[in-house]
This record gives structure tokens, sequence and C-alpha cells, in this order.
């Protein structure tokens, strides 16, 4: 199916619910991933509005998933969606959940990057946090980005990257542990670190669910619950 | 602070097995999963899922004419015994056509002829071959039809009609049989006090309730329903969907319907038909959530015209 396919119901009034709704997700994608952005930077550039303005958009996506979720119920309940739009509805559902997680642990990220900055910092200015900070926003990005465009090629790439992340989050894991076992003075901020890494991990993994539930609207098959060469197997046969 | 990332030894681990936890740490890494025990359950059920019901009718290659018009164009299908199967497709895609070559309704229509079989199993019997007698074809196969249409008799004798014409004579038989159908067809209760009364009294639903336990009276081995619940309220429809429900127990159904809902919600397979060809034939979980065919898609989701 295609975005296109959206749109060709004898009922116009249905065409547009369904292509509002589209609109409404991808919005609401678009704020947590600036959220994302915003809460990422203020680890490395201490800014205290940082935490305000990322409460503030967490309101925002908080009504946005109200009233997704308002709409999803009423097509349900009037229209009776079947086949590629009950997939749609499915889908939608499903990805607001993700998306609002998304922006709660981006949110616990602002908070303790705004306490971090308080603290003396370390002289790489926690780049091994940056990095899979971008990491993971790249992720977020391209999740959006193949959702508005049903692209499961880049929804598959989104679903490799889940292995860096991580691979990235047991380094860092370790490392702190290190720090924590030579100088037990550094255990509040290696804590600190650790709970924003945990949140960027978690933040790839809703990523990567919303990619899964894509590929399932597109192609109608279930991807969950399967190892990344399975997918790969079961979606490109020729190749494999 | 130096990143000294080391190579982690748990992930991209291929062996299946959940890593060992790491000695220094005591953490188990996040990658931990593995085809264990439950995986293994799984995929049983899945396996034990796919095996279908036997096959009650196949139909090979049916073509139907009425006259010069060709309303059936080859169709192929297997339905499956104890199963619902729904028809849908446009007015005029041949459904219920094809529903009524079944019980070979079509004999009277002046020119028609029918190509290719409908076999009905285990005996092989071609129902539509010139030799079968249609009269027996009608007795292992009944029909309810879309307007409520009872005889101008009583409730019982209603029943008991098609019992007579198979030749019961013992009266008793005959009620016992009249109250099975009845039941079966989830009428008993609420005319067993009245079952000399015309069968023209009783409501729509109750009428269509009461063609039914007609239809089942002589034990037919699959049932033909003609949009069964087009003239009927949500309520009736209710019931009547529940009662197709039931009979699977007993029954072989075959259901012309254009409620979509109503086919989603009472068959197993699900066959889409356009414009006298058979389009798509699928189980109906599949026709409704992911059909293979742009047209079945279209067509389910209102996107025709």
């Amino acid at each position: 199916m295609s975005t296109e396919g959206l749109s060709h119901h004898i009922s116009s009034r249905y065409n547009e619910d369904l292509e509002r709704l589209r609109t409404s997700v991808l919005e609401m994608g678009g704020l947590v991933e600036r959220q994302l952005t915003q809460a990422v930077g203020g680890i490395s550039e201490p800014d205290a509005r940082v935490i305000v303005r990322v409460a503030q958009e967490e309101l925002q996506v908080n009504q946005l998933e109200r009233s997704i979720d308002e709409d999803c119920s009423r097509i349900l309940a009037t229209r009776g969606p079947t086949a590629s739009d009950l997939r749609l509805i499915i889908t939608i559902l499903k990805t607001i959940t993700d998306l609002e997680r998304i922006g709660d642990e981006g949110e616990k990220v602002a908070a303790i990057a705004a306490r971090l900055a308080m603290r003396e910092r370390p002289g790489n200015r926690y780049r091994e946090l940056r990095n899979l900070g971008d990491l993971v926003i790249g992720m977020v990005h391209d999740t959006m980005d193949a959702f508005a465009r049903f692209d499961t090629e880049l929804a598959l790439q989104v679903l490799r990257r889940d292995r860096t992340v991580d691979e990235e989050y047991e380094g860092i894991h370790r490392q702190t542990i290190t720090f924590m076992m030579e100088d037990p003075r550094s255990i509040r901020r290696a804590l600190d670190v650790m709970w924003v890494v945990r949140s960027l991990e978690r933040i790839g993994d809703h990523a990567k669910n919303i990619c899964e539930y894509l590929i399932y609207l597109v192609l109608g098959k279930d991807v969950r619950h399967t190892k990344i060469e399975e997918i790969e197997k079961e979606l490109h046969p020729i190749k494999a | 602070m130096e990143p000294r990332v080391r190579k982690n030894p748990g992930s991209g681990d291929q062996s299946g097995f959940p890593p060992a936890t790491d000695i220094d740490t005591g953490i188990i890494p996040i990658r931990a999963s593995g085809r264990g025990m439950l995986q293994v359950a799984v995929d049983e059920a899945r396996r034990s899922q796919a095996v279908k019901a036997p096959v009650k009718a196949r139909v090979e290659v049916l073509d139907f004419y009425y006259g010069e018009f060709k309303a059936l164009k080859g169709l192929s299908l297997e339905v499956r015994e104890k199963q619902v199967t729904a028809l849908i497709g446009p007015s005029g895609c041949g459904k219920t056509t094809f529903l009524r070559c079944f019980n070979r309704m079509h004999d009277l229509v002046p020119g028609s002829h029918y190509d290719g079989s409908i076999t009905l199993l285990p005996e092989n019997l071609n129902l539509v071959a010139q030799d079968i007698d249609p009269i027996e074809v009608r007795m292992r196969i009944g029909m309810v039809f879309q307007k409520p249409n009872p005889f101008p008799k009583s409730i019982f004798e209603n029943v008991a009609y098609g019992l007579r014409l198979r030749g019961m004579r013992s009266q008793i038989r005959i009620q016992e049989e009249v109250e099975k159908a009845l039941r079966g067809a989830a009428l008993w209760d609420e005319v067993k006090d009245r079952l000399g009364s015309s069968g023209l009294s009783l409501s729509g639903g109750q009428q269509q309730r009461l063609c039914i336990a007609r239809a089942l009276a002589p034990n037919p081995e699959i049932l033909l329903f003609d949009e069964p619940t087009s003239a009927l309220d949500p309520i009736a429809t209710a019931r009547i969907e529940e009662l197709i429900a039931a009979l699977r127990e007993q029954v072989t159904v075959l259901i012309v319907t254009h409620n979509m809902q109503q086919a989603a919600r009472v068959s197993d397979y699900t066959a889409f038909m356009y414009l006298g060809e058979l389009i798509e034939f699928d189980e109906t979980s599949k026709i409704f959530t992911n059909p293979s065919q742009k047209a079945t898609e279209d067509y389910i989701t209102g996107r025709y015209g």
C-alpha cells in the first residue's frame, strides 16, 4: 500500500478523517523529536530553560495522544475499518503510545541533564552520551520519516540500528562501573549517566516498535519478536 | 573521563542462548533473548492451528450460463465441512447465482446450463450433473432466502412438511424432529405453546428462524443462506448470526451477504467475487485484515466506485 491509497474511499469524509489522523501522528512525532533533541543537547550545553521547554512540549504531546486516541475510537465505532484501513488505525493506536513514552523518556533525560549541569563535568563533556543520543535521535527521526512515506526499507534500516544502540549501552554501562570502582566519589554522577543511557536505550526500543508496526501496516506482516536477520529474509526473500 | 569502550562479548552472540552473566558486574546484557521452551510451545500451537477441516464440497471450473450470458466464469474453491463460508461482492457479481447452483435452483430457467462440477464429498456426487435428480440434491442441501417465506400453514406444519415429504409417517417421530429443528433454530421457547398458530403470525425475525427450522428438519448436509438478514432489524439479525455460529456444529454453511461486517463476524472462509469471477478465497481473518488482491481490498474498505 502507499500513502495515496488512503484517499480513494467512496466517502470523502472518511478520506479526510484518515488523512487528518495521519497528519496528527506526524505532528506528534515532530514534537517528540524536538523534545528529544533539546534534552540531549542539554547534556553537553547546559541550559536551565531546556527543562521548562521540554516539559511544556510534553503537555502538547499528551494532548495530541488523547485526541488521536479519540479519533481512532470514533473511526472504529462508525466506519468499521477493514484491511489496510484497519491496519492503519491499529498501527496509529500503538504508535502514539510509543511516541508518548519517548516523550516521557526525553523529559527524564532533560531533567537529569539539568542536574548534571550543576556538577563538575568530565573533560570530554559526556561525548559518549552525546553519541548515543545522536544515534537515537536519528532513529526517531527516520522512524517518523518512514511513517510519513510508508517506507519499509527505511524502517528496516532503523531496526538494524537498534543493535548498535544496545552495544553502546552495554559499553557505557561497563565503563561507568569501572569509574565507580575506581573512585567512589563519582558514583552520584555515574548513576545519573546510567539513567540517561537507560532512557536513551528505551527510546531506541520504542522507535524500533514503531518501525515494526509500520511494516505490519504496509506489508501486513507481523515482525515483532523476530530476529532482524529473519525479518530481512521475510522482506527480501530473493536476496537472502 | 577517558572513553574506554571495551568490545562487549554479550551482544552479537548468534548461538541462540542467553549470554552468561558478566562475572565482573553481575549484569545480564540487554539482548538476552533465546529460543527457549516457550518458543517451542508457541511453534507447536501454530502448527496445530494450521490443520484444516475436511472438504465437504469441491467446486471445479464451474461455469454457468443464462442462455448466452455467462454468469459464472470458471469458479474453483473448496467448501470445508462444518465451517461457514461467506460469499461477498458487489451486486450482479454472481454470488447468488453461485449459491443457487448448489441446490439446482436454476434448473427451471430456460436456456440455462452448467459446465464444470460441484462435487459433494465424501461420496463424490456431482451436484450439477444432468443425471442427478434435483429433488435428491435439495433433500441434502437446504436453503434459506432473503425474505422469510413460511408456508401459509401452522408453525408445526411448516417444519413437519419436509419430513412428511421424505416419507416420515410416525407422528411421534415427526413431533420429535420438529422440536429438535425448532430448538436448533433457537425458536422453540418462543413458539412451543402455540405450534398450531399460523407461521405468518410470527414476527419477521421469528419467521426467518422458522424458515431455518424448516430447512434444518430434514437434516441437510449443507445449508445455503441468501442474505438471510437483509430484511431484519439489528436484534433479529444478531439472533440469526448467533444461530449461524451455532449451526456450524452440525452443518456446513454457505452464506451470501451484502453486509461486510456480517461476513467478517460469522464466517470462517470468505470468497470475494466480481463480474462472475472468483477474485480471492481465503480465511476470513486474512481477507479482512490483509487481503492479497487489490480488488478485494478496494471492495471491503469501501473504495469501489
